[in-house]
């Protein structure tokens, strides 16, 4: 049999047909929705007298614009009058479509890509879908997990499939360890930083190597979170006994007799010996230092010991004013030590950061200590309520609260600010998140995308500062 | 949706690369739950030189004058050229929105990101995708022919310059189809519902616990 990779397995459990033109029809096993791409979905339903088609393969939780505070006082706590709007359009639209929905007081809410694999929703060898971007984040499940449109997610609600041509296959292989101090974020910045946000455009990218291998599910959803960065819509990683161990006893995995069959099933989800790839990138993990990123676009990191670029050295005249542009509105120095930047407020949460295991290595570098005072603001955002709650299990929560941050509710607060947690104009944010855009924490906020570690120490220190030197 | 055959209209260029969703309609308005209305709001951190939020009066807000759409040259423009990897980042088709609802039917650039790329088709908008040179042609002809327009006709995937030459575009089939005739993806999928009826049947016997989680 012919050799396939790991995106072919997935794609040829899932292809309903394919039609006359060349798009084919993708089956989807599970769909999320939030509250902010859902509405006109639900609307388009309506208007065309439509029901979804499988309404047990949706989950639907309210993330991207909840307050991350008095979250007890349910709607009541929710102050801004059109988020109110929002939140309870998704509450009377799972209502009216028999959707499940962990709402605002569920211990079980929580951001889209962290609820998922938490209770099991995410399985491997799936086809998941969710009108958000950084969906690549399940890919770390050896499945098929991809962002959508809001027009997509009515598609995928009427009709249980996506219309879509295949991707490429894009392999990026690290090898050999990581060095201490260098964490999984590290990793997929590095890999950005070399090959740009639209280097693998068009692709479906597979992580591979003995570094990945040697990651947590929780490093491993890092780094397909942010393959999206780099213009993929598909991360993915094998499936191994790491990823059976994290599923093993959630809420909504299988178990028993179709756990054993299912095992059986997972097994197979690896990209064969001899598969072909359009695309091949082979990384050394000792080649890694912590990352930091200096301007408006993820690729634009340095080493946390280099210095900001200089516009006028880059190669064509485009990457000049792009870096200029960068440079301007992040207020940056071409030459400046990225250590010397002074910064206003420190985010830890999002997506791709706001685990159980990354709110445990905050808390391991600030217990004890406490932030500079010329820090305006630290916080720390779980993902979910069950990581919220596994961490004051912990008291990890005293731990960050001696030490001068803030512990809210989750949500995905300042990655998206669409809520009110925002950075002011011209203010600097170290932040764990995925996303450097201009205005993306706030109107003129400036965005360093680092480690949850990285954050941490630079949260102590008032600026950063080489994590390795501290522990 | 409406379909889209040819068109015609004045040009305004963007040249910048990597312009993500995110400044196209920045987070406040995605607070929105209407599907139009998101025109005033496009690129609005550029646009505006104050902070604006869904319940402001957008013509009570000071116009950044330097910004290309409010350049009165560019007045009434239809047809953006802008630089690689345009719609990158977020996948929310508000920004598409905003884009059709401003009144623009064409997007030229040297690339796209993909999310944005396709939502654009299910929203009447045309990404047209040219080589970098012909691209920066443009941007060259644009800044010193004042009124510089295009004829689009999707038909034949081909632009006529102002200058007469004919500059073909590629395409996707079925994304071409879709456009012409302002289909209705979803009909045009449910008309193939008894062959996801059998696959889901088969589906379920391969991987049952796929289809095992409870409705709680």
């Amino acid at each position: 049999m012919k050799p396939k990779t790991l995106y072919d397995k997935l794609w040829d459990m899932h292809e309903v047909t394919q039609m006359k033109d060349g798009t084919s029809l993708l089956y989807i096993d599970r769909h999320i929705l939030h509250e902010v791409t859902s509405a006109q979905a639900f609307e388009g339903l309506r208007e065309n007298n439509r029901k979804p088609w499988r309404v047990d393969s949706c989950i639907a939780t309210p993330d991207h614009n909840v307050p991350t505070t008095q979250r007890q006082a349910g709607m009541e706590g929710v102050e801004d009058a059109v988020s109110r709007i929002q939140i309870l359009a998704l509450d009377s639209n799972c209502s009216e479509f028999g959707i499940r929905e962990y709402k605002l007081n569920d211990i079980r809410q929580g951001i889209v890509h962290v609820i998922g694999p938490e209770q099991g929703l995410t399985l491997p060898g799936m086809t998941l879908v969710c009108g958000d971007s950084h969906t690549s984040t399940h890919g770390a499940f050896a499945c098929l997990a991809q962002g959508i449109g809001t027009s997509d997610v009515e598609h995928v609600l009427a009709t249980q499939c996506v219309a879509q041509k295949k991707f490429g296959n894009m392999l990026i292989n690290i090898e050999g360890d990581l060095p201490r101090g260098v964490s999984a974020k590290d990793m997929i910045l590095y890999i950005i930083g070399k090959i740009g946000t639209a280097g693998a455009t068009g692709m479906a990218t597979e992580f591979a190597g003995s570094a990945i291998r040697a990651l947590s599910m929780e490093g491993r959803m890092t780094i397909c979170n942010m393959a999206i960065e780099a213009g993929s819509r598909v991360g993915m990683i094998a499936y191994d006994e790491v990823t059976f161990d994290y599923i093993r006893g959630r809420a909504h995995s299988p178990k028993g007799d179709l756990e054993r069959q299912a095992r059986r099933s997972w097994e197979n989800l690896h990209s064969d010996v001899g598969a072909k790839f359009d695309a091949i990138y082979e990384f050394d993990a000792a080649d890694i230092s912590p990352h930091v990123s200096w301007g408006t676009s993820p690729e634009m990191v340095i080493p946390i010991n280099g210095t900001v670029p200089d516009p006028s050295q880059q190669e064509t005249p485009d990457a000049r004013e792009n870096y200029f542009q960068a440079l301007n509105y992040m207020g940056l120095i071409a030459g400046q030590k990225i250590t010397d930047v002074p910064l206003d407020r420190i985010f830890v949460g999002s997506c791709t950061n706001s685990r159980i295991e990354d709110i445990r290595s905050v808390a391991e570098i600030v217990k004890g200590k406490h932030i500079a005072t010329s820090i305006k603001q630290a916080m720390v955002v779980p993902g979910s309520g069950l990581v919220k709650q596994q961490a004051e299990d912990e008291g990890l929560d005293k731990v960050l609260l001696d030490a001068g941050f803030e512990w809210r509710d989750p949500g995905c607060s300042m990655c998206v600010a669409i809520n009110s947690d925002k950075s002011l104009p011209g203010e600097h944010c170290a932040s764990t998140s995925n996303r450097n855009f201009e205005g993306r924490q706030g109107h003129g906020s400036r965005t360093h995308l680092v480690s949850p570690q990285m954050a941490a120490a630079a949260a102590l220190a008032g600026h950063f500062i080489d994590i390795r030197e501290i522990i | 949706m409406e379909a889209f055959k040819t068109h015609r209209g004045l040009v305004i260029p963007f040249n910048r690369a990597n312009i993500d969703t995110d400044v196209m309609l920045p987070k406040q308005y995605l607070k929105s739950i209407k599907k139009t209305g998101y025109g005033d709001w496009l690129f609005d951190g550029l646009r505006y030189l104050d902070e604006g939020d869904i319940n402001t009066d957008t013509s009570t807000r000071t116009i950044n004058p330097d910004f290309v759409l409010n350049v009165p040259r560019y007045k009434g423009g239809s047809i953006l050229v802008a630089g690689d990897n345009f719609g990158c980042g977020s996948s929310r088709e508000h920004a598409p929105w905003a884009i059709r609802d401003f009144g623009i039917k064409v997007v030229i650039a040297p690339s796209f990101a993909d999310i944005f790329y396709n939502n654009c088709f299910k929203n009447g908008v045309l990404p047209i995708q040219l080589s970098s040179q012909n691209v920066s042609s443009l941007f060259d002809q644009i800044d010193t022919h004042e009124g510089y327009e295009l004829q689009i006709n999707l038909e034949l995937q081909s632009i006529l310059l102002l200058d007469g030459t004919h500059l073909p575009f590629d395409i996707d089939p079925p994304q071409r189809e879709q456009l012409l005739n302002g289909s209705d993806a979803i009909s045009l999928t449910l008309s193939h519902q008894d062959t996801i009826i059998r696959f889901e049947e088969q589906h379920r016997k391969v991987a049952p616990w796929l289809f095992n989680s409870s409705t709680v």
